[in-house]
């Protein structure tokens, strides 16, 4: 038992744990920290695996903007997250739970399939230190990919403008033009609608 | 034991069974936050084998490459997603993905 072979066991124990969390935890505070704690395993397993550059993504863009941007509206949206009602509809839930158990029965029948041709595993060839490096993912990604990775910078604008335009509540761009607040009625305008329009006097300047 | 950890088995082996957890979590919870979770378990375990497989065939970056643009569009899903939540929760002030039923009436 090397230190690798410690590592992969906690790493994809830590990962099967979170995951478990994440679909059982009742609030969904501790369901954002199963998913942490499965995206930390696996940015782990990541390292096991010669991918350097992509574990270090793994843990800035998921631990460090996907969980906490599901913390922040699990804390906006406050204890209504959590409150449970009974299922309208029992037929719903019996499909819900048929479909749950047909994906469980075809995932032990891929397991059993994975398991029974796995007689006699290759094992992982050595690899140089560049493999998964910055620079040689930076290498393919500029230039035999370049064009998704263009792509790709416009797909983040447009979910990042969506996000916005979906989020932004309507409710309080109505009520701004019903009443203004009041630094708008007291910089805006004359003060008496009477002196609309007219031109002020020496005196009055 | 030497072996483990160190054959492509494993992590398939691993990343099926967290896909599968997140798919019945998809499938049986009904929070929609929890569903979101869900969704982001599974493009995980897929970046996972998509990560092992580069490993086993070395000679380019494909997988890895790969696998950063589904981490790319992942965290794009994970920002509009949260945000229809939000717009869901302001419409109907509950986040149970029964009470969308918008387009059934």
């Amino acid at each position: 038992m090397t230190a690798g072979n410690v590592f992969f066991a906690v790493c994809s124990i830590a990962a099967l744990v979170g995951a478990l969390c994440t679909v059982l935890a009742k609030n969904p505070i501790r369901g954002a920290m199963g998913l942490l704690l499965t995206i930390v395993g696996i940015a782990g397993l990541f390292l096991k695996l010669n991918a350097q550059f992509l574990a270090a993504i793994q843990l800035i863009v998921y631990a460090g903007a996907v969980v906490v941007l599901f913390v922040f509206v699990v804390m906006l949206l406050g204890p209504d997250a959590g409150l449970a009602k009974a299922a309208r509809d029992p037929s719903a839930r019996l499909a819900r739970a048929l479909a749950g158990g047909l994906m469980a029965v075809s995932a032990i029948v891929t397991l059993g399939l994975v398991l029974r041709s796995a007689d006699k595993p290759a094992r992982f060839v050595n690899v140089s230190a560049q493999h998964g490096s910055v620079e040689a993912v930076g290498q393919q990604l500029f230039t035999k990919t370049l064009v998704p990775f263009e792509l790709t910078t416009a797909l983040l604008i447009v979910a990042v403008v969506g996000a916005i335009a979906v989020a932004r509540s309507r409710h309080q761009a109505r009520k701004e033009k019903q009443s203004p607040s009041p630094t708008r009625r007291f910089f805006h305008g004359p003060l008496h609608p009477r002196d609309a329009g007219r031109p002020l006097t020496g005196e009055e300047l | 034991m030497n072996i483990l950890g160190n054959v492509v088995e494993h992590y398939v082996l691993l990343s099926t069974v967290i896909f599968t957890v997140g798919a019945i979590g998809f499938l049986v919870r009904r929070n929609v936050l929890t569903q979101l979770m869900c969704v982001e378990l599974m493009l995980n375990a897929v970046n996972l084998t998509l990560v092992a497989f580069n490993r086993r065939f070395v000679g380019d970056m494909n997988g890895q490459v790969f696998s950063f643009f589904i981490i790319a569009v992942a965290a794009a899903e994970a920002a509009v997603g949260l945000a229809i939540v939000l717009s869901f929760y302001r419409l109907k002030q509950t986040v149970f993905s029964d009470e969308a039923d918008q387009l059934r009436h």
